[in-house]
């Protein structure tokens, strides 16, 4: 019998999430409202829990089990346990936020853990149809959340287009799916790997296919030319439900991509590239050069993910083990830096108050020097300008692809962070160089002011001495 | 005697967790200037222990620290110094120090801010000097820029948002090419030593790209005609001790990376497009001396006289390769480069001097209109006396360290080509022009109106900045054996380097 009791073990994370999640919706379906502020502590508490037992998990091996279909290696241990602990600082950012509108409710914690679940599942498994439940569950948990503020039409708009065109994406890649299916026969992305190495198969059909899963990637990381969803989405949605999808999701994103791609298709990673390519030099162009006219600081930000996406797939697309290392750095520093960026614009807020234009932090290096210190550290590491992560991310994705041989498409990429440069250092600008419209002090809670100079210390510290991570990343794909 | 003791990481380390510190310090602190003070001088003072514990005798690159740093990039902090580096280091904490006394009233917004960004900066500068691990090198190129973003920003003139973010987009342009070449060598070498770069063949191909990569991060930093249009927006709004930065180090970090990069590594694509940068700096010395003259606005005048006197440091460089064409000897070759590294030294010298004397005047009349001014020495006799001397230093009077970093170039271009030297040699007119007809404006005549009759000439502070700035202009020009005996060695072997094709 292929099933084996200890097999379970390597879905132990997300079999207590599950259980944590469940016990959530109990309590909030016996206490109701009273029961928010508990439900918020549980929320934190599973999400720590869950990143401690994977990493007590880590030494005790891993490797395939559901009959092939679920996996555990240090790709997926690495990257759960971002999404873990990076939740934990969304979901305490987000309070604050919540708390101020009344949209403090224990639902948001319910689905966000349910989200977090579907993300896990994603950076595990190792079948098309796992990786598409996992998919859906996360995703259809953030529909929810955009819409949740109810009587903001921004946010209900939103909500419906992130609805649409997620659906559309998810047909697009489960289209896609089928057709590899109908080429190779099996489902089982080992399976894949293996027909696709020793048989001879229509290779028409499946670069067809591969299309297809290439568009769904596109669609969930928010490259171009599927980007339109992002922009509006950052923009519409409440701060912290913008907050949680630019971060965490990313991440899950990345694994679906390496999971597809890499560990499916990685020999006929000629079929891709250029795809790739496309994708990748088109995000960093467009997001770099529409991000210019922001005023809108959600937006910038918006636009700003998308070319840190074409940077991303810069690693992805270079095909070797260093390069997909360098990604999978770039994804960790990414969701890193934007978890501090959208949790500045948190800070910055108070009731009735959206600080979402970039005039809104107008002098705040006089308002509050050490917070426009935090913000400085966190935009010159978007910019990459060394000391500071943002750079070996880039660096790193950059020498990937110098390494292929592919100098052109690395020197469109440096061009365009110069382009890049500009938004954030206007951003600095207008922090730095102008008078404070605003007079009014900071009324964030303590435990969210130190929370974010973690963040953006860390931002920093991980410039100084990127080597640890750097080094978790080259074990994950050696 | 300092071969265990780790001083140029002292020396890097120092000013920058000294800024730090002073910025811990906040602002209300009465300390805060005290500190950068000490801070700044006790970098000097180490500094300088590197030209006592100096070997002139060898080229290899002393005082050497390597400890692996970022081990999965294989990226190593490898710092070492020679006979092109040291100096300028010297230069570096020299000038962090006037900066320093010269804000000391000056500055009375944010002052922890403003002391905190300069010592910072000075220990990114030395790091830059002292890297020979390709990409440690350009970590420190990158991240000077964000002090002096900030430095410009903040304290600049009414015009400065524009400036510095010119500044700041046009450096990063540049640079950006350096990463992707440093990529690349690295790609062909294994390694990210600089030292390492300089050993490896390369073919014509990817010789002239890598070159052209060099060329463009350092034109725009030296700067060059016709990508200097930053620097005299950027020196017009900075802050007096950012225009002493700008002029006296960062512009020579484009002059040291040629020669730490461009020529070692690509010699055969110097040798080839010899011309293109000949030519580029032969109008900066001609064509931007006659854009200095019509110039209203002091600051703007020294700024265009500082890209003229650059373009004398790259003709010095690559006159060389014309003098190898002509004899076989390469008599003169070492006299190019010795004098491309002179002039930049004085440089760094004479145009801080200048910027202070602008800041003296600025501080009292608020005003850098050159037509505000007139009769000042009448009312300043000690300062008219410091501008005075200084401006002849600019224009290139024997005697003074102007004239001897010019001289060694015109005097090797004579070797090369004769309308080189004779055009190089209109600088000793432009120059003269320029400077002292500015100078009569300023100084001489009449005093022309009130503010200038309100004047009081400088206070002790002031005296002992310009004064100790005048006693090095006049070493150097009268005994600059002391600075030339420390380059020698590294000239040499940089002259075999790129005498020995590389294809």
């Amino acid at each position: 019998m292929m099933f084996e009791v200890s097999n379970m073990s390597f879905a132990l994370p997300e079999m207590f999430m599950l259980v944590m999640a469940c016990v959530m919706l109990l309590v909030l379906a016996i206490r109701g409202e009273k029961g928010t502020n508990s439900i918020y502590v549980l929320s934190q508490l599973s999400l720590i829990a869950t990143a401690l037992i994977i990493y007590q998990s880590i030494s005790s091996g891993g490797g395939l089990s559901f009959d092939g279909t679920y996996i555990k290696d240090t790709l997926s241990n690495v990257l759960k346990l971002a999404i873990c602990l990076i939740n934990v600082f969304v979901l305490l950012y987000a309070s604050s936020y919540l708390k101020a509108r009344s949209l403090f409710k224990g639902e948001f914690y319910v689905l966000a853990l349910f989200s977090t679940l579907g993300m896990m599942i994603m950076a595990s498994a190792y079948h098309f149809l796992i990786l598409y439940l996992g998919l859906e569950l996360m995703s259809l948990c953030l529909y929810a959340m955009v819409a949740m503020q109810r009587d903001s039409a921004v946010a209900t708009e939103a909500a419906m287009k992130y609805f649409i065109l997620g659906a559309l994406a998810s047909g697009m890649l489960l289209y896609g799916m089928s057709i590899i299916y109908g080429v190779t026969g099996s489902l089982a992305i080992a399976d894949i790997a293996q027909v696709l190495q020793t048989q001879q198969i229509d290779k028409t059909v499946l670069s067809f296919g591969l299309v297809f899963l290439l568009i769904g990637i596109g669609f969930k990381l928010g490259a171009v030319p599927f980007h339109m969803w992002l922009p509006d989405v950052y923009h519409g949605a409440p701060t912290a439900m913008t907050l949680f999808i630019a971060t965490a999701p990313k991440i899950a994103a990345f694994a679906m991509a390496i999971r597809l791609l890499v560990d499916g298709f990685g020999d006929s990673q000629a079929y891709w590239q250029d795809m790739a390519i496309m994708l990748s030099v088109l995000s960093m162009i467009i997001g770099n050069v529409v991000a210019i006219a922001q005023t809108n600081l959600k937006r910038m930000l918006a636009y700003s993910t998308i070319s840190h996406v074409g940077f991303i797939l810069l690693g992805v697309l270079s095909g070797t083990a260093q390069g997909y290392s360098a990604a999978m750095f770039y994804v960790l520093v990414y969701s890193l830096m934007s978890l501090g960026g959208f949790g500045m614009i948190i800070l910055m807020s108070r009731q009735g108050f959206e600080a979402d234009n970039i005039d809104d932090f107008k002098g705040l290096s006089q308002r509050s020097p050490w917070f426009a210190l935090m913000m400085l550290i966190l935009m010159f590491s978007m910019a990459g300008i060394p000391p500071l992560a943002g750079f070996y991310a880039k660096f790193a994705v950059i020498n990937s692809v110098v390494e292929v041989g592919l100098v052109p498409i690395a020197i469109i990429a440096v061009v365009m962070s110069v382009i890049g440069a500009f938004y954030y250092l206007r951003l600095i600008k207008v922090m730095y160089f102008d008078k404070p419209s605003d007079q009014n002090a900071l009324q964030a809670p303590k435990d969210m002011q130190i929370a974010i100079s973690v963040n953006a210390l860390l931002v920093l510290a991980l410039g100084i001495s990127p080597g640890a991570l750097m080094a978790i990343c080259t074990i994950t794909f050696s | 005697m300092f071969s265990d003791f780790p001083l140029l990481s002292l020396i890097i380390w120092l000013p920058i967790l000294g800024g730090i510190a002073v910025l811990i310090n906040g602002d209300n602190n009465p300390w805060a200037r005290p500190l950068s003070l000490l801070v700044s001088a006790a970098t000097f003072v180490a500094s300088l222990g590197l030209y006592v514990g100096f070997d002139n005798a060898t080229y290899h690159m002393q005082f050497v620290e390597q400890v692996p740093w970022i081990a999965s990039f294989d990226i190593n902090y490898f710092v070492g110094i020679d006979g092109f580096s040291m100096p300028l280091i010297i230069l570096t904490s020299f000038s962090t120090l006037l900066v320093v006394i010269a804000g000391w009233e000056v500055i009375k917004d944010r002052v922890s801010h403003y002391m905190a960004a300069f010592l910072i900066m000075e220990g990114l500068m030395i790091a830059v000097f002292s890297a020979l691990d390709a990409i440690l090198f350009y970590v420190f190129f990158e991240a000077m820029l964000i002090p002096l973003f900030l430095v410009i920003g903040i304290w600049g003139g009414p015009n400065r948002v524009y400036a510095t973010i010119k500044f700041f987009l046009y450096t990063l342009f540049g640079s950006v090419f350096l990463l992707v070449a440093l990529l690349y060598l690295r790609h062909v070498s294994g390694s990210f030593s600089i030292l390492a770069f300089h050993d490896v063949s390369l073919s014509m191909a990817q010789q002239t790209l890598l070159f052209l990569a060099f060329l463009i991060a350092f034109a725009v930093k030296i700067p060059m005609w016709p990508v200097h249009t930053w620097l005299p927006d950027a020196h017009v709004e900075a802050p007096t001790g950012g225009s002493v930065i700008l002029a006296a180090i960062t512009l020579k970090i484009g002059g040291y990376g040629l020669l730490r990069f461009a020529l070692p590594i690509t010699p055969d694509a110097s040798m080839a497009l010899d011309w293109f940068v000949i030519t580029l700096s032969l109008i900066a010395v001609v064509y931007i001396g006659l854009v200095a003259l019509v110039q209203s606005d002091l600051k703007k005048l020294i700024a265009y006289s500082s890209i003229a006197h650059m373009g004398f440091v790259t003709l010095g460089l690559f006159i060389v390769f014309r003098i190898f064409a002509n004899s076989a000897t390469g008599s003169g070759a070492e006299l190019a480069i010795e004098g491309a590294m002179v002039q930049m030294i004085s440089h760094g010298f004479i145009a801080a001097a200048m910027f202070l004397s602008v800041g003296v005047l600025y501080d009292r009349m608020h005003t850098r209109e050159i037509s505000a001014y007139g009769g000042v020495i009448n009312t300043m006799p000690v300062f008219g006396g410091f501008a005075v001397f200084f401006a002849m230093a600019n224009a290139g009077l024997p005697g003074t360290s102007g004239f001897v970093g010019e001289f060694m170039v015109i005097l090797a271009a004579f070797q090369a080509d004769f309308w080189f030297a004779f055009l190089a040699a209109t600088t000793l007119i432009l120059g003269a022009a320029y400077t002292l007809w500015m100078i009569k404006r300023v100084m001489f005549g009449d005093v022309t109106n009130d503010q200038v009759a309100q004047l009081t000439d400088i206070n002790q502070r002031e005296f002992i900045m310009l004064a100790s700035l005048a006693v090095i202009v006049l070493a150097i020009g009268l005994w600059p054996a002391p600075l030339t005996d420390v380059m020698h060695s590294s000239v040499e072997h940089l002259l075999t380097q790129i005498s020995q094709s590389k294809l």
